[in-house]
């Protein structure tokens, strides 16, 4: 199949789940991130929590093994017993002997990710045993036959009126269940018919510690709750991953998940078991015999143990982070390409969000996570989202990479290999070479500017761009400027302030500054010239940021090197390095120290600065505000990344000390990222969360449309008919 | 300080929908017969001076009283201050179940068994694993569910929970 079919139909395929899912998606998702962030504003110690979190979690992965043989040596003291399976086929055939001995007919289910992965229903039904799941979502899911799509809300691409018609159809009651409270009394109702009935509870664990033998399970519903203390014998199914040493571990857990899963405080039940619980079996055969006995006397209990792939992850360097997820969700609902297409496009066989990358590629393989792993742009805005810190996005680089050397050799390759040499293997896709290689290019069309310009906007170059790269037609392309801002630099005199005072810097100029967005630089370098700044311009290197996001790491470890070696004579020679682009600063302060060694890489993060940063610093140590524009109505969009990095607060207490009027936006990104939305498979997904922006700002036609990135400058050009500028661009003197 | 304590966490109930009321354990059976509706199901209390013997409440639960009550009152035998929550352990006499499946939980709480936070009650979890007691659910609030798009109280838990501070004990 050609590239572009494929391009197409992916693209059909994305296209058909956010128009009939990505709403009900973004509302769920939304509402709980923000949830979330306002939980979080209310904890005082939550950076604190998540740090103790993560150490937590990198300790128990490391001793792991050690802990294994501790939870089967409690557990068995305890009176049950613990099977550690290799795979899914291993657990499957366990619990289904487990079920087998047990005469049982049916077993009620509360909801369990780990149990998805494995497939246990389909075991189960197989052998001929009724199979009720009773979290309400999954109930949902299991009426409609479908898979989840988020690791939370199961069922947070329907809509109550979806599923008030799917139930209506399917329970075809007296009166047709309309409002929410109907449908929940009424699968109540039903699922609680079920619990009573059924011979097996299976539950999974959120934790597991591993000295007392205790079952962690957090719910809101109480189904978990029901599924383990009703039915004799008892079920719980982990990946070994979820194993803590004790309950002395579990309180930041305790208190971060229910606020990255949902924006409470606190979970509604914390469920504690070291099964067999003491509380007595309930027989509802027997109705009237109070009730009595517990204990291992009267119950089973199993816990398995899951590996399916796990201890290779603990090995792997790049995918063990994976291992610390707490399953949270809070990485699909902080990512804006999830909030409009939902996992049923963002993940694999089980996983679904950022992290799913992690999960399928370590449970599932490379092929799965390679379905959808492209979906995460690397916008970063999950990882302070993120309980414990996982650098999701690079999990996500980390695998794209695997991915790409793993990929066979496909036509059009030549085409890109002689114009952009880069460290990459032969048979990468040609889109990621093209995109990957973005600093090679603008050099060439700013060179060959402006015929290059009128080349790319000729109809059948672009018919051939899209055909051989993917570059789909509809995006405007960036126009390169013929005098870049280094000729503009050197063919300059300073302005007279600019060594009044005591600061000197480099600018970093990067690809798109240097060559298409020449202004915003030109007005940097007015900018400090006028505070007293002495400055230099750097050469252009592409920071890496480029290849990163196509997950081509050895190009970006060639190219920060190179970058790290054009700046460190002027850090040595005092410069403070000033960044305009905030994804290359984002790969400064955040990548480099997996692309360098950690003191080249912690020496150019200490130095550098995103350029609003660097203007509030000045105006903080007593440069003349008044030298620079102020007062405006403006609406401002930060970048992503710069607001993962924190600094998307400089610019707006500068915009503030110079007395703008800011209305902001709160979108997580605007769906350009990079090279994303040039990208034919993603154009319109891409547009689709450029719309959630473009209605942000849609009732400010009197301001200035203000943006950080490059991408979402070229974004807000395909969503508004007039221009928008840097914050650099605002401020700088006329 | 007992005093402060017992403010907070009832502040943090409030918050949390759960109605509360602070009794001494004399004026016990006069405050229960204000929350219970009938029928009700209970599980023995352990607290000195404190039955459900002479009240509505039929003891020892049997499953069809858990289907059939509206009130299950029990024990509690923790409660964190800052979230509102009720810490109840598992036991024989069926303490789990009755605060599970009746629509209305009454707990029963000792001022004195209150906790501050998440971390101090892990510490007091932590003794009581090592004793035996080593099942306990930490329960804030109605059950809930967003999974039909929108919010819905009283899940397969109660919908709606009161609670009885006992604050000489
Ligand atoms: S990676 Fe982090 S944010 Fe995402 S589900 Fe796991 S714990 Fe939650």
């Amino acid at each position: 199949m050609s590239e572009t079919t494929t391009r197409a139909e992916k693209a059909a395929r994305i296209r058909h789940l956010f128009q009939t899912e990505g709403e009900a998606v973004f509302e769920n998702t939304n509402h709980i991130n923000n949830g979330r962030y306002e939980a979080n504003a209310r904890t005082d110690d939550i950076e604190e929590l998540r740090s103790t979190a993560r150490r937590i979690k990198e300790d128990a992965i490391e001793r792991l093994p050690e802990l294994i043989e501790e939870i089967r040596e409690s557990v068995e003291a305890n009176g049950g017993t613990v099977y550690l399976a290799d795979d899914a086929a291993d657990a499957n055939r366990y619990i289904t002997e487990v079920v087998e001995d047990n005469d049982a007919e049916s077993v009620v289910k509360s909801k369990s990710m780990t149990s998805e992965e494995i497939d246990v229903n389909e075991a189960l039904e197989a052998n001929d045993v009724g199979v009720y799941e009773t979290d309400l979502g999954e109930f949902v899911l299991q009426v409609a036959d479908e898979a989840p799509s988020h690791l939370v809300g199961p069922a947070f691409h329907k809509s109550t009126e979806e599923i008030a018609e799917l139930f209506n159809a399917h329970f075809d009651p007296e009166t047709p269940f309309e409002t929410a409270t109907d449908l929940t009394q009424f699968a109540r109702d039903y699922v609680g018919e079920q619990i009573r009935d059924a011979d097996v509870g299976m539950t999974g664990a959120n934790f597991v510690f591993a000295e007392s033998g205790t079952i962690a399970l957090v719910t809101n519903e109480g189904n978990a709750r029901k599924c383990a203390v009703t039915p004799e014998t008892h079920v719980a199914v982990a990946g070994i991953e979820k194993l803590i040493p004790s309950v002395r571990e579990f309180p930041p857990f305790a208190e971060l998940i229910a606020k990255a899963a949902g924006g409470q405080d606190i979970a509604t039940y914390l469920s504690l078991l070291s099964p067999p619980v003491d509380s007595p079996v309930i027989d509802f055969e027997n109705p009237d015999e109070p009730l009595s006995g517990g204990g291992p006397e009267d119950r089973e209990f199993h816990l398995v143990l899951i590996d399916n792939g796990r201890t290779a992850m603990r090995e792997d360097d790049e995918l063990r982070e994976t291992l610390y997820c707490i399953r949270c969700g809070a990485c699909a609902n902080s990512c804006a390409n999830f909030q409009h297409v939902g996992g049923h496009a963002f993940g694999g066989e089980t996983y679904t969000g950022g992290i799913a990358t992690g999960w399928e590629a370590g449970v599932h393989g490379q092929e799965s996570a390679a379905e959808f792993n492209d979906l995460c742009t690397g916008c970063s805005r999950c990882v302070n989202a993120c309980p414990v810190k996982i650098d999701i996005p690079w999990i996500n680089t980390a695998v794209r990479d695997r991915i790409n050397r793993g990929a066979d050799p496909e036509r059009f390759d030549s085409l890109v290999e002689g114009l952009t040499p880069d460290e990459e293997p032969g048979g990468l896709d040609v889109q990621k070479r093209l995109f990957g290689n973005y600093g090679t290019l603008a050099r060439l069309g700013s060179a060959t500017a402006p015929v290059s310009n009128w080349l790319a906007d000729l109809g059948p170059s672009r018919a051939l761009m899209e055909r051989a790269f993917g570059v789909d037609r509809r995006r405007e392309l960036p126009a390169f400027e013929r005098t870049t801002l280094r000729d503009w630099f050197a063919d300059r005199e300073p302005l007279p302030s600019a060594d009044d005072g005591d600061r000197s810097a480099v600018i970093y100029p990067d690809a798109y500054t240097n060559y298409v967005l020449v202004n915003r630089g030109k007005a940097a370098v007015r900018t400090l010239e006028a505070l007293g700044v002495d400055v230099a311009v750097a050469p252009c290197y592409e920071s890496g940021r480029a290849p990163l996001s196509q997950g081509m790491i050895e190009t970006a470890r060639t190219n920060a090197t190179r970058v790290a070696d054009s700046l460190e004579p002027s850090i040595e020679a005092g410069r403070d390095v000033v960044v305009i682009e905030p994804s290359d600063l984002a790969a400064f302060r955040r990548e480099y120290d997996r692309l360098l060694p950690a003191d080249r890489a912690e020496n150019l993060a200490e130095h550098s600065y995103e350029i609003m940063e660097y203007v509030y610093g000045l105006l903080e140590n007593g440069a003349d505000a008044a030298v620079l524009e102020g007062g405006a109505d403006v609406a401002y969009h930060s970048h992503c990344q710069q607001r993962t990095l924190g600094v998307d607060v400089y610019t707006e207490e500068v915009l503030s000390k110079l007395d703008y009027d800011v209305v902001t936006s709160d979108v997580e990104c605007c769906g350009m990222a990079g090279s994303f939305g040039y990208k034919s498979e993603y154009y319109e997904l891409s547009m689709e969360v450029g719309d959630t922006l473009r209605e942000q700002f849609e009732g400010e036609t009197d301001r200035t449309l203000v943006a950080s990135g490059a991408s979402c400058h070229e974004q807000l050009g395909s969503l508004f008919p007039r221009e928008s500028v840097h914050p650099i661009e605002l401020v700088a003197p006329r | 300080m007992v005093a402060d304590i017992t403010e907070r966490f009832a502040s943090s109930m409030a918050a949390a929908n759960v109605e509360s009321t602070r009794v001494e354990a004399a004026a016990f059976e006069a405050a229960l017969e204000e929350v219970v509706e009938s029928p009700a199901v209970g599980a023995p209390l352990g607290i000195e001076g404190v039955s459900l013997e002479d009240t509505a409440v039929t003891v020892p639960p049997t499953p069809r009283l858990l289907m059939d009550a509206e009130t299950g009152v029990t024990r509690v035998h923790g409660g964190i201050a800052e979230y509102g929550t009720f810490v109840i352990q598992s036991d024989a006499e069926g303490t789990e179940p009755v605060s599970l499946y009746p629509r209305t939980h009454v707990g029963v709480v000792r001022a004195s068994d209150l906790h501050e936070d998440v971390e101090s009650v892990a510490a007091w979890l932590d003794e009581e694993f090592d004793a035996g007691r080593d099942s306990a659910i930490l329960a804030t609030g109605a059950s809930a569910t967003g999974d039909m798009g929108e919010i819905v109280r009283g899940v397969h838990g109660p919908q709606t929970v009161h609670a009885i501070v006992i604050t000489d004990r």
